[in-house]
């Protein structure tokens, strides 16, 4: 089981956000949407988790699909999006509990698994504190907790690194390669870096469309670049440009 | 059960807010003061406790529209909504938990506010039972709108919508003046919105004149449906992106 984009389109009055995207992504991967401001990343993230209807196309989701059967996709994903989307006065433990609660857990199974991820979070000693106080560092841990609680089988991650310093950003890099081969992980950034430390393959975006695909070692052979930065950057100039 | 678990986060955002405290609770309430104060030396009976003790519990309301815009807002802005729209929640589960807890607070108002007046000088009637049934139906009123600027503006709009809507509210509810002093184009405004008829309805209520309360109430339900149904269709618009 893998998911399976087929021609995903997206237009918004006369503007192609997402241009007939098609690529497949295997189960347990962890896959690296890059592209410039515009591209069309969030986009694609909202299509694949529902929050918005493709114009046309569709994606097959481990078995389902997303233009005809939205609520059984929604079961098996979860998304940890680019504000933190952390309930600011509710405790860390309530933010886990709550959302543990709405993906059908009662409120014993929402109570374990919340201690259980604090602990793999780091989070139990801010058990009790409001979401409003919390860290940059601390606040991106939790959003990505509150996303992992319903155990899902994908995970989309927007950016889950933006305005972190670099200790709270390796700190978060080693939880996400922990939780790598368990679950289907799909990340946009534009950290390069972050890329080639965790992403099994890449994904560039380009005005909508898909400009290349593969393994880091691919794309390098594919422009002749050396650096990911360079790969980047070739690959997203203009036509006639560079 | 999804709803009643988003209803429960709503009331602890809501609640653990200390402004809703502030101005939820505190400022009707002294307002109801200060007015009933002013009612001694006035020529006209509107701040009388008779008048004045319903016409400030449905301005209380007003925060109501405050509190429920605001939290959708915040969510908005926070992507706290985006988390949860991609979660299996329906249109009808966001919309029960976010009216849901807005209920209790909108007894609690009234419920002091009531307590306010009696301290001040009200008299206990029986008619205040059913006077706050009818309060509770246009509470709904006041949560609607709240659910209406939460749906279609961010925060920052939400504030700036609510200073527009509490002028509107109060200057066109005859809370502070007979509408009919003014009367000709400014009365007939004020009664093709539902706040007069709110406030009419509440004071009728209060004296036990029921038959005074059905035309006003019916204004009320009708706008409750109807902005209610806007934000409805707003919302699920969202959701679908």
């Amino acid at each position: 089981m893998e998911i399976a984009i087929k021609e995903l389109t997206k237009t918004f009055k006369d503007r192609v956000a997402v241009d007939h995207l098609s690529l497949t992504i295997g189960q347990g991967e962890f896959f690296a949407l890059l592209g410039e401001n515009g591209a069309g990343k969030t986009t694609t993230i909202k299509l694949l988790s529902c929050l918005m209807e493709p114009t046309s196309g569709d994606a097959i989701m481990l078995g389902d699909s997303i233009a005809e059967n939205p609520q059984a996709v929604k079961k098996k994903l979860n998304i940890s999006p680019q504000e933190t989307a952390v309930a600011r006065n509710l405790s860390v433990k309530e933010n886990l509990e709550f959302i543990a609660r709405i993906y059908g857990s009662d409120k014993k199974e929402a109570e374990q698994k919340a201690e259980q991820l604090m602990d793999k979070f780091g989070l139990k000693d801010r058990a009790k504190s409001k979401g409003r106080t919390l860290s940059g560092g601390l606040e991106r841990r939790l959003s990505i907790a509150m996303a992992m609680i319903s155990e899902p089988e994908i995970i989309f991650l927007d950016e889950p690194t933006v305005g972190l310093d670099v200790r709270a950003r390796l700190d978060l890099w080693q939880i996400l390669l922990d939780l790598k081969g368990q679950i289907t992980i799909i990340l946009t950034t534009h950290y390069l870096e972050e890329v080639e430390a965790l992403a099994d393959r890449i994904g560039i975006m380009h005005k909508g469309r898909l400009r290349a695909l593969g393994t880091l070692e691919e794309l390098r052979n594919q422009t002749g670049q050396a650096k990911l930065q360079d790969v980047f950057l070739q690959l997203t100039a203009e036509e006639g440009t560079g | 059960m999804r709803a009643l678990t988003f209803a429960q986060r709503n009331r602890k955002e809501i609640l653990r807010d200390p402004m809703t405290l502030l101005f939820g609770m505190i400022l009707p309430l002294l307002m109801l003061w200060l007015f009933s104060m002013m009612a001694e030396n006035m020529p006209f009976d509107l701040f009388t406790l008779r008048k004045l003790a319903p016409a400030i519990i449905v301005f209380s309301f007003s925060f109501i529209t405050l509190f429920t815009g605001m939290l959708i807002g915040r969510d908005k802005s926070s992507s706290f909504l985006m988390r949860i729209f991609s979660s299996p929640m329906t249109a009808i589960d966001y919309l029960i938990g976010y009216a849901l807890p807005l209920l209790p607070v909108a007894f609690i108002q009234m419920a002091a506010c009531y307590g306010m007046a009696l301290l001040l000088g009200l008299p206990i009637t029986y008619d205040a039972i059913p006077a706050f049934g009818v309060l509770a139906i246009i509470s709904l009123l006041y949560i609607a709108f709240g659910l209406f600027f939460g749906t279609f503006f961010t925060d920052r709009q939400v504030g700036a919508m609510f200073a527009i809507f509490v002028n509107i509210t109060t200057w066109l509810s005859g809370t502070w003046f007979e509408l009919d002093m003014i009367g000709g184009i400014f009365e007939t405004v004020a009664y093709l919105l539902p706040f007069a008829h709110a406030v009419d309805a509440s004071r009728a209520a209060f004296a036990g004149d029921y038959s005074a309360v059905f035309t006003p109430m019916g204004w009320v339900i009708a706008y409750t449906a109807v902005i209610f149904g806007i934000a409805v269709w707003g919302f699920r618009k969202r959701m679908r992106g």
